[in-house]
């Protein structure tokens, strides 16, 4: 009971917070975010299971009772968590609470409205990453866009109502791809199927239980449902060519659904492709190495380059994030401890560090009020605190040793190098590892440009340090990252033991 | 509980079973005599308090006969009266739980919304004689009942369309309501009649057995069984018989249009179930007559043609007359995905579920449009502009409304369109499911308009909202929250309607 616990307290943080008045909303809603933080820590410190919750693993805090009853296939609530989805719960709730803080001083205007969505969508979120039935799955998948389209739309910049409509419409399509391709695959799956518990569909999978669907045969239904679905889940993770609504989304956001989007709902799409397409269908994952990994190392090139010629600094650090997906998707692809075990431990890693960059940007532009590198120079000399954070999350990005970043890309790098589901992984990786030097590069550049040097500044507003829960945040979030970096195996030991089932059974890597 | 012992030991007679319509009937008559005492005075309280209490009442009483298996197969199977002209069954108390609870929420919002209007104890007293003639039609085992009881739901809905006598656009809908009212019921009746040259019947069983033994005017029988079909088009805003839908539901009394799209809706989808089921079974069909590629016809047109109109409406009050239409189109799959050997019950049962549903976003739809007439704010997408910031508790309904009639999770109408969907699917009518998928897809677009237009779009109008109603706001957060438990507490409703369905077959 402890998950639903979680959520609900959530839901109803949501929901006192929505109609308390507007000058107490922001604490209210950082208060009552502490709780789910308590409750996730404690399920930490309580966390038994072993394996991997869709392979026969045993399932930590796990509930499971039929929903509704429909022709053959029963719906059932079905929530528990293993060593991939008890670090992401952790990150969620912590993440929350964080960009709560920091949307304190740039949110001036129907502040309860914005933090009960936030609430909202973080008890959204956690019924992503705890959910093991398809349908209760899906009831949350869909319902973290709806507050996120608010965010954006409501307390977003300028052209707020045009990004977060492309948002809404791309991750929308999207899911019906991916909805069509898992439902397509429940049928043909047939009578061998008697719920839409991911296990047992998993396990059916597998298992070879797979007939025709649809005029297809079990083969092609097999590739389309796997097509299908990594286009639906591409769009959220995103990968180049379906990234193009990100950009938008992040530069119009309010920096405090910037942190919540690159920090946590990113990771959604990357948790889906391991949990769906990498778990249930090893087999064709393994006969489309090549695209696949092709578009991993695309994203991670092509998202880097794109950051290199940016001006926004949001912007920048939104394209960063493009590239930082990629080395996820290199990671899953590649079917080892490390590659794998590395992904999931980067979606926690990268989650930390991207809410710090936004964090940080988005400090800098309560008081400057721009965030064109152009317009300013040597801001460390009024902002210190502020700017030297920033700078150490940079270096967390670039994968300084010590840090979150470096353990996750080590890890997905090792493991991709040692790779043997294709002969030409250790050139992908190769390839990909080039895309540090770009982040070093385009990184270094924009803070030489806008931190250091001679203090210039165009706008009329007074530069000064921020406020002091302005930086909390982001001092906590730089301890997180650096613990994860000197002790990993926080996480990965978990994590580890989560992914080892996929391996084991997936072609004898 | 020594009395509801005393119940359970001592089985009530046979004609307790109708008891939601006697109640109905009975709580209008109420009204009309308080009226008359003092027919000046418009007591709305009061006059309100006494409608809602009716029809939750009703609806109470059918919820317990529901519960305690009356006329379902556990106590003895269908119940039948007057000669069976009347029968009571799981799905005629079903769909009393549909008529009943919109009428509860239609009534008390009305109290506010027609606070300034004479003759209101004649408005409550319309709203429960048509409820009443909803509740007969489902349980109509005959097609003169059948006729009879579409009358007495639809003559009263006539005149709560032109309520607002000094309205044009209240008067137009009215007149254009009735006038292809009166079409179609002629159409109706003169369809009973060449169905009982073929058949020498009007019983539905009788209808059925004639045709076992097979017809020799298999001609007049399919051209009654169009014209009767062409009754229940006009009833549930099908198309060919719609055209009367936007504008009626345009100019009618906000709570009016909740009531007719919603409950009436649902009463014509009542009655086409039980005359198509039990009159005309599939397997016993002449050659050549089949109302099954008729009903496929209809939904896929329907839902497309609501779809698409609905998307082309600058005003909003019309955009939901139009969505209605689709959502009509929809509850066809339930007549539409029948065959010989098939699933039936799942289907007929999902439909009657989505009905439900439906009876509680649409209404509540409706009426927070009823709330935004009630502050004199515009009609169209650009009045609603901004307020969601004036107005947040009535905006995260009509959002949840928005949300649910599009299909997206975590509401009712997700799984209810779902079962449906998934229903036809498992009935082999796949292409059916698809088309009804990919309306509902195109659907989000306008129905997200509206939710723009509340939250995103920023506030032009100076206009400042007036008091908060109590009665409206009531009905909407009651509408609100039943669709939000809907899908938590989905199981019982969509098993309770297949169980029902499947008494049918």
């Amino acid at each position: 009971m402890l998950i639903e616990g979680l959520i609900a307290v959530a839901f109803v943080a949501a929901l006192v917070v929505f109609v308390s008045p507007n000058e107490y909303a922001g604490r209210l809603a950082a208060a009552l975010s502490l709780l789910p933080i308590v409750g996730s820590l404690y399920m930490w410190s309580q966390f038994d299971a072993t394996g991997n919750a869709l392979l026969g693993g045993s399932i930590a805090f796990e509930t499971d009772f039929v929903w509704l009853t429909l022709g053959g296939l029963d719906v059932h609530w079905f929530v528990g968590l293993d060593g991939i989805s008890m670090p992401l719960v952790v990150l969620t709730t912590i993440l929350t609470t964080l960009a709560i803080v920091s949307a304190w001083t740039p949110i001036d205007t129907r502040q309860s409205q914005f933090y009960g969505l936030m609430l909202f969508m973080e008890a959204n979120l956690l019924g992503v990453f705890t959910a093991l039935d398809f349908f209760v799955w899906f009831v949350f998948w869909e319902a973290v866009l709806v507050p996120m389209y608010f965010l954006v739309g409501i307390w977003g910049g300028p052209r707020r109502k045009y990004a977060a409509i492309k948002f809404f419409v791309y991750t929308n399509i999207a899911s019906l791809a991916m909805f069509i391709g898992f439902i397509a695959l429940v049928f043909g799956l047939g009578d061998s199927v008697s719920s839409m518990r991911l296990p047992e569909i998993a396990m059916a999978l597998r298992g070879g239980e797979l007939g025709g669907f649809a005029g297809l045969d079990a083969g092609a239904l097999k590739l389309a449902a796997f097509v299908a679905m990594f286009i639906g889940f591409g769009v959220k993770v995103p990968i180049v060519p379906l990234h193009t609504w990100l950009p938008d989304a992040h530069v119009e956001a309010p920096t405090p659904a910037s942190v919540m989007l690159a920090g946590v709902l990113l990771k959604m799409g990357t948790y889906a492709l391991l949990r769906f397409n990498f778990t249930m269908m090893p087999d064709v994952a393994q006969a489309l190495v090549v695209p696949i990994a092709l578009i991993a190392v695309i994203s991670v090139i092509y998202g880097a380059v794109l950051a290199l010629a940016q001006q926004d600094l949001k912007r920048i650090v939104a394209y960063s994030s493009v590239s930082s997906m990629g080395y996820v998707i290199l990671g899953l692809i590649a079917y080892t401890t490390y590659g794998v075990g590395g992904a999931t431990f980067q979606m926690v890693a990268h989650g930390l560090i991207s809410g710090l960059m936004f964090m940080a940007v988005g400090v800098i532009y309560n008081t400057t009020h721009t965030r064109m590198v152009g317009d300013m120079s040597g801001i460390a000399d009024r902002m210190p605190v502020t700017s030297g954070i920033f700078v150490a999350g940079a270096f967390g990005y670039m994968g300084l040793p010590l840090m979150a970043g470096f353990a996750g890309e080590f890890f997905i790098f090792q493991g991709a190098f040692a790779s043997t589901v294709h002969a030409a992984m250790p050139l992908f990786t190769a390839a990909a590892m080039f895309g540090i030097v770009i982040v070093a590069g385009y990184l270094l550049l924009a803070m030489q440009r806008t931190l250091f040097g001679p203090f210039r500044f165009d706008g009329e507003y007074e530069v000064t340090e921020a406020a002091f829960h302005d930086v909390a945040p982001l001092a906590v979030l730089l301890l997180l990252v650096i613990v994860l970096g000197v002790a990993p195996d926080l996480f990965f030991q978990m994590i580890q033991q989560a992914v080892n089932p996929i391996l084991q059974t997936g072609g004898g890597l | 509980m020594s009395a509801l012992l005393a119940l359970q030991s001592s089985p009530l007679p046979d004609w307790a079973a109708v008891a939601p319509a006697l109640i109905l009937a009975l709580t209008g008559l109420l009204l009309l005599a308080i009226d008359s005492i003092n027919p000046t005075s418009s007591n709305s309280p009061v006059l309100a308090g006494i409608s809602t209490a009716g029809s939750l009442f009703a609806f109470a009483v059918a919820g317990w006969f529901l519960i305690e298996g009356t006329g379902q197969a556990a106590t003895g199977g269908e119940i039948s009266l007057y000669g069976d002209a009347l029968v009571v069954d799981g799905m005629s108390l079903f769909f009393t739980l549909i008529f009943t609870i919109v009428a509860a929420m239609v009534s008390i919002a009305s109290m506010d919304y027609l606070s300034k209007q004479r003759y209101q104890g004649e408005f409550y007293a319309l709203v429960l004689f048509a409820a009443t003639g909803m509740v007969l039609m489902s349980m109509s085992n005959s097609l003169a009942t059948a006729f009879v009881s579409l009358e007495l739901a639809s003559l009263p809905s006539y005149a709560l369309v032109g309520f607002l006598k000094d309205n044009k656009g209240s008067i137009e809908a009215a007149l254009k309501y009735f006038l292809i009212g009166a079409l179609s019921s002629a159409v109706f009746a003169f369809g009973i009649s060449l169905v009982y040259a073929a058949t020498g019947s009007l019983l539905f069983p009788d209808v059925a057995r004639a045709l076992s033994g097979g017809t020799g005017m298999t001609g007049v029988l399919g051209m009654g069984m169009l014209m009767i079909l062409g009754g229940f088009a006009f009833k549930t805003a099908s198309v060919p018989f719609h055209f009367w839908a936007p504008e009626a539901y345009e100019g009618a009394p906000a709570p009016v249009s909740a009531f007719l799209s919603s409950a009436s809706k649902a009463a014509g989808f009542a009655v086409a179930f039980r005359v198509f089921i039990e009159a005309f079974p599939i397997t016993q069909l002449p050659a050549g007559v089949d109302w099954v590629l008729a009903f496929q016809i209809l939904a896929v047109v329907t839902m497309t043609l609501g779809n698409f109109a609905a998307a082309t409406q600058e005003n909003v009050k019309r955009m939901l007359a139009y969505s209605s239409i689709g959502h009509a189109g929809y509850a066809l799959i339930g007549l539409a995905a029948l065959s010989a050997n098939g699933p039936n019950a799942n289907v007929l049962g999902a439909s009657m579920a989505h009905l439900l549903v439906y009876g509680f976003m649409n209404t509540g739809a409706f009426l927070f449009i009823a709330l935004v007439e009630h502050w004199g704010v515009g009609r169209t997408f650009e009045d609603y502009n901004g307020l969601g910031a004036k107005a947040p508790m009535a905006s995260v309904a009509m959002s949840v409304f928005m949300f649910s009639l599009a299909g997206l999770p975590p509401f009712g109408g997700f799984f209810s369109k779902y079962v449906l969907f998934y229903s036809a699917i498992e009935a082999g009518f796949w292409w059916l499911a698809a088309v009804g998928a990919i309306n509902s897809a195109l659907s989000l677009f306008y129905y997200s308009r509206v939710v723009k237009a509340l939250w995103i779009e920023d506030d032009t109008s100076s206009l400042e909202l007036g008091s908060k109603p109590v009665g409206l706001y009531t009905a909407i957060l009651f509408a609100a929250v039943g669709t939000l438990l809907l899908l938590p507490a989905f199981r019982p409703v969509i098993e309770t309607a297949q169980t029902v369905a499947a008494a049918l077959f």
